[in-house]
């Protein structure tokens, strides 16, 4: 497999565009603030990761569109715009936008209205903007995607699935280009609540932008984000043919199970190890090519341990510079993989490895190259890098990409 | 045809659709000219039922074509 990745959008904690989130990760930022809703003293976590600039629509536009395809739409227009814009046939363009819940937001808007005025109430937008596939949707409708429009929801994973799916369209011949990314705009009372009652959460309201510290000893659990990233993928002709540059290929994709638990990941990373090395098997390279990955380092004590395990079985003793974005992003749920494909084509582009922020003592048990401190240079020539993204329900993706 | 209702209409299409309120004038079609679907007169329809405290029935609805239509409607169902 060899995809171009000609196009990048995205939105986060860190920036609005992929610029400033650039800027951010060298600079080592973090988004993460303490919330100000009225809802927040009541509970156990008071902080999130909430979009550095809120979405730039229009009103009109904006009432149509549950958050999550707000933020979505964002990205995917700063990402065709950066890929020239290009003139596609839309029976030969995709697109492909995962979301780890789509728009329950708007779902839980929708039910207040029907209990306190009925069901007459209920705006005709309702359906099409709590649908999970809703952000695939309005991409796909905005950017007239004929080939195909698919919505991946594997939770954590969904953005870094909807990178393997766009990709696989292209390598099947079912369409030149596709916009392929994920969305996510989690933070609400409920969601909060209900990871927080899985003790998923850090608790670390005293000091919120060094809550998460993916690798460190301390660490206490992830903190909730929002966001969207988007990528332009292109078959390698089509991008040629057109002069586009190219930052970087998608060269591999491996997704697997674990098949173990629904929140707990498997302490021994087997299911992670087998969507690395699938990954890197479709590449075709070996352990010591790979020179970089963006972990999915989410800042959990049993998931940053068994993804180091699963890295470990992977790639035996081989030490590729380790980032944990997470710790200045926090994690975006179904928008984390597609961000963090982002960064690891930019960490390519730029053959430079941006630091895991609040890495203070790296935990023992973690036998992993991790940079922290600042950035580390990657080498001239050519370099694969890895994006892991895992969820819970046990799903694991690797996305492979190759330096262009 | 009452004013008051045009305007009141006018500020409701504005808010739903982002047309302009000085083009919604009783001769426009809200699908031909106005450009608004299926969905938006749905809720153009429910905020009219909000504000004036009428029902608009779905067997109406599609006879509502131009703004004077509706104005008419709401002004017939309020008198």
């Amino acid at each position: 497999m060899r995809i171009a990745v000609t196009g990048l959008g995205a939105t986060t904690p860190i920036g609005g565009d992929v610029a400033s989130n650039w800027s951010a990760l060298i600079e080592g930022r973090s988004g993460i603030r303490t919330l100000t809703e009225e809802w927040v003293p009541d509970m156990t976590v008071h902080f999130a990761g909430t979009l550095a600039e809120e979405p730039p629509l229009d009103r009109v536009e904006a009432r149509k569109l549950d958050r999550s395809q707000q933020v979505a739409l964002v990205a995917a227009r700063e990402a065709w715009a950066d890929a020239g814009s290009p003139e596609v046939d839309p029976l030969r363009m995709g697109a492909v936008i995962g979301s780890g819940i789509g728009g329950f937001i708007t779902l839980l808007n929708a039910y207040d209205t029907l209990k306190e005025r009925g069901p007459s109430r209920i705006s005709p937008h309702t359906v099409p903007m709590l649908m999970p596939s809703g952000p695939a949707a309005v991409v796909g409708l905005e950017f007239h995607a004929a080939a195909g429009v698919h919505a991946p929801v594997s939770a954590c994973a969904s953005g870094a699935e909807a990178i393997a799916v766009g990709a696989r369209m292209i390598e099947d011949g079912r369409a030149d280009v596709v916009l392929a990314g994920g969305t996510e705009s989690p933070i609400h009372q409920l969601t909060m609540a209900g990871f927080a009652a899985m003790r998923a959460l850090s608790t670390r309201n005293d000091d919120p932008q060094g809550a998460s510290r993916p690798y460190d000893v301390d660490r206490d659990g992830f903190v909730m984000g929002e966001g969207a990233g988007v990528l332009v993928l292109e078959s390698e002709d089509h991008a040629r043919a057109r002069g586009a540059r190219i930052y970087a290929y998608v060269v591999g994709a491996g997704m697997t199970a674990d098949a173990h638990h629904i929140a707990q990941p498997d302490p021994e990373g087997r299911g992670a190890a087998r969507a690395i090395r699938a990954a890197m098997r479709q590449a075709d390279v070996a352990p010591a090519d790979v020179a970089h990955i963006n972990a999915h380092a989410t800042s959990t004590p049993q998931g940053d341990l068994a993804e180091a395990v699963a890295i470990r079985g992977a790639l035996g003793d081989a030490q590729p510079l380790v980032t944990g974005t997470k710790s200045m992003t926090g994690h975006m749920l179904g928008a984390a993989g597609a961000v963090e494909g982002i960064y690891t084509v930019l960490a390519l582009h730029h053959r430079a490895v941006p630091p895991t922020l609040n890495l203070h003592t790296q935990d023992p048990e973690i036998d992993l190259d991790v940079v922290h401190g600042g950035v580390r240079a990657l080498p001239d020539g050519d370099l694969i890098a890895l994006n892991n993204s895992f969820g819970f329900g046990g799903h694991d993706v690797a996305i492979a990409f190759r330096s262009a | 045809m009452s004013q008051e209702i045009l305007d009141g209409l006018a500020v409701i299409v504005n808010e739903v659709a982002g047309v302009p309120v000085a083009d919604i004038q009783p001769d426009k079609s809200f699908i031909d000219d106005l450009d608004i679907d299926s969905l938006s007169m749905v809720e153009v329809v429910m905020a009219a039922e909000d504000k004036w405290g009428v029902k608009i029935p779905d067997s109406e609805v599609k006879n509502l074509v131009t703004v004077g239509d509706a104005v008419a409607y709401i002004q017939k169902s309020t008198a």
